[in-house]
C-alpha cells in the first residue's frame, strides 16, 4: 500500500495557514457592509489581514490549531489500520514543523503528549465509497469555538421549542445567542438535526466541509439556513462581540433519523478561522482544494 | 481612527477612552495568566513578599505603574543566539482571572489589561475607581499579534511553563478594542442587553 504521510503533512499544513476563499470572501463582504471607523471593521480588518499574513508567512492563522478531524473516502481493500498509522505520523511531523501547536493532552493529568496524538485523538472517520482513489477531508476545529457547540434535548420548555422545524430555529437562536462573540464570531454553524446524541454532532460538525455559499438538496432546510443566517446576524452581536451587522458567516444544517422518543438539535460552532481543506490522491496525482 | 497609547500610560489618557474605541498599543507589556496571577496576590498583595521574591517584586512595582498585563499564552521559540521570539501569541480567556485582577490593578496601578471575552463587575469596579481599561484582542489573529511584538525582553518565573510565565515584551500598534472603560461601562453587557432583546423579539416571531 501506497505511503501518503508527506501528502497528510502538506494537508496539514495547507488547511492550517491558507483560508479557503469562500470564507474570506465571506469576511471581506462583511468587513465592507460594517460602519466604516467601527470596531467591528477594524476587527474585520485585522482578521483580514492575519489571513494574509500566514498564507505569505507559512504560519498557522491562530494558535490554537485545534482538534484534527480527518474524513477518509477509501476504495474497497484499503488498510484503514495503515492510514491510521500515517495519519499520526503525518501529525506528529506537522507538530514539529510548527504547522500545529502541541494540543492533546490527557484528560485528568493534563499531561501534553507532545505531537498532537493520543487515546481517539485526531478524530478520524472513514468510509467506503465505490471510485479508485482517496480522498481526504480535514478540519482543524479551536477550542475556543468548540466550548461554544452545544445539544438541544426538544421539546423544550425553557425557550417553547416543539418537535417541529420551528423548534428547531428556535434552538439554533438560543444556540447562537448564548454563544455571543466568545467563539470567536463570525463564525459558521453546523447543525445536525435527529440521529441520537453522537450522531448527531457528527451530522453537525460534517455541515462545516460544506462551501459558506451552497445550497443545501432539501429546500425547506435550505429556506432556514438563510431566514436563521439573517435572524442570528440581525441580534446584533458582531465580530468578537463587539456589536454590528456580522455575527455568522453562515448556518449548515442536516437531517437524520431519529427514534421516536428522541429529537436532538446538534450545534457545532465554528471560529471564522474556519480551517477546512480537501484532498485526492488519483493515479499519484495530489491535488489539495477548498470545498466545491 | 485608532488611538496610539504607549506604555506607560496615564490615568488622564485613560480616561479619554470610551468603549468601542480602537487602539493601537506600544511599549514593554507583561503576559500573566493564572498562575502569575495567584503568585502576584499569595505574595505581594495578600502575603508579605518573601526575601526570595523581592526583587520580582522591584521589578514588577515599576513595569505595572501605568503598565499593561496581556492574557496570553504564547508559542515561543528559543533562537540560535539564546533569544525568544513568539510565533503566536493570540488572547487566551479572560475571566479565569476575574478573582485576582481588580486587585492588581489597583496595588500595582496598572492602566490596561488586554485579553479576550471581556470580564465581571469587580474588574469594571477597580477599572472605574483606579483609571484603567480592558482592551480586547482579535481572537485568533495569531500571527498578526506575534508580527507586532517586536522583541522578547525577558522571561520571568519560567518555571511555571511557557504558557504561564510572565513574558516582558515590546510590542508596537498592538491593536485592541476598548470593551470595558473607567467610566463604568461594558461593552459586553451593552451588546448581550441589546442581542438579548432581539432575541426575545424572534422567539415571539
Amino acid at each position: 500500500m501506497q505511503d501518503i504521510t508527506p501528502h497528510l503533512v502538506e494537508l496539514v499544513k495547507s488547511t492550517s495557514t491558507d483560508l479557503s476563499p469562500d470564507v474570506e470572501q465571506a469576511l471581506a463582504d462583511a468587513c465592507r457592509a460594517e460602519a466604516p471607523n467601527s470596531a467591528a471593521a477594524g476587527a474585520l480588518q485585522t482578521i483580514l489581514e492575519n489571513v494574509k499574513m500566514s498564507r505569505e508567512t507559512g504560519r498557522p492563522i491562530c494558535q490554537d490549531t485545534g482538534t484534527p478531524i480527518f474524513y477518509f473516502w477509501i476504495p474497497e481493500g484499503l488498510s484503514q489500520r495503515k492510514l491510521i498509522e500515517q495519519t499520526k505520523e503525518a501529525l506528529r511531523i506537522a507538530t514539529k514543523e510548527a504547522y500545529l501547536r502541541p494540543n492533546a493532552v490527557a484528560a485528568l493529568s493534563g499531561k501534553n503528549s507532545g505531537d498532537n496524538t493520543g487515546t481517539d485523538f485526531p478524530t478520524i472517520h472513514f468510509h467506503e465509497w465505490d471510485q479508485d482513489y482517496i480522498r481526504v477531508g480535514l478540519v482543524l476545529k479551536g477550542g475556543g469555538s468548540e466550548n461554544c457547540g452545544c445539544q438541544y434535548s426538544i421539546p423544550s420548555t425553557e425557550f417553547a421549542a416543539s418537535r417541529d422545524i420551528k423548534g428547531v430555529r428556535k434552538a439554533i437562536l438560543d444556540a447562537a445567542f448564548k454563544a455571543q462573540g466568545f467563539g470567536c464570531a463570525p463564525g459558521i454553524l453546523g447543525v445536525g438535526i435527529g440521529g441520537d446524541r453522537a450522531t448527531s454532532t457528527i451530522k453537525a460538525k460534517e455541515q462545516l466541509f460544506r462551501p459558506l455559499t451552497d445550497t443545501n438538496p432539501d429546500p425547506e432546510l435550505d429556506k432556514l439556513e438563510k431566514q436563521l443566517h439573517q435572524e442570528i446576524n440581525g441580534m446584533g452581536i458582531g465580530p468578537m462581540g463587539f456589536g454590528g451587522k456580522t455575527t455568522v458567516l453562515g448556518v449548515k444544517m442536516a437531517e437524520l433519523h431519529r427514534l421516536p422518543a428522541s429529537f436532538f438539535v446538534s450545534i457545532a460552532y465554528m471560529c471564522w478561522a474556519d480551517r477546512r481543506k480537501f484532498m485526492t490522491i488519483r493515479n499519484g496525482n495530489v491535488e489539495i482544494a477548498p470545498p466545491k | 481612527m485608532a488611538t496610539k497609547l504607549t506604555v506607560p500610560i496615564s490615568e488622564d489618557e485613560i480616561r479619554k477612552l470610551h468603549i468601542g474605541d480602537q487602539v493601537l498599543l506600544s511599549g514593554v507589556i507583561f503576559t500573566g495568566r493564572d498562575a502569575a496571577h495567584k503568585y502576584m496576590i499569595d505574595n505581594f498583595i495578600k502575603g508579605t513578599c518573601p526575601d526570595s521574591e523581592k526583587q520580582m517584586y522591584e521589578l514588577l512595582k515599576q513595569a505595572l505603574a501605568g503598565g499593561v498585563i496581556y492574557h496570553c499564552g504564547p508559542v515561543v521559540r528559543k533562537r540560535d543566539d539564546g533569544k525568544y521570539e513568539f510565533v503566536a501569541a493570540g488572547p487566551t480567556t479572560s475571566i479565569r482571572e476575574e478573582p485576582y485582577t481588580a486587585d492588581v490593578i489597583e496595588h500595582f496601578q496598572v492602566r490596561g489589561v488586554i485579553g479576550k471575552g471581556g470580564m465581571r463587575d469587580k474588574t469594571l469596579n477597580a477599572c472605574k475607581q483606579h483609571g484603567a481599561v480592558y482592551l480586547h484582542a482579535i481572537g485568533g489573529a495569531a500571527t498578526l499579534i506575534a508580527e507586532s511584538v517586536k522583541e522578547v525582553e525577558d522571561v520571568h518565573k519560567l518555571d511555571f511553563g511557557v504558557p504561564e510565565a510572565f513574558w516582558q515584551i515590546r510590542v508596537e500598534d498592538f491593536p485592541c478594542v476598548v470593551t470595558m472603560d473607567s467610566h463604568g461601562a461594558s461593552l459586553h453587557d451593552k451588546v448581550l442587553k441589546e442581542s438579548e432583546e432581539k432575541y426575545q423579539e424572534l422567539l415571539k416571531a
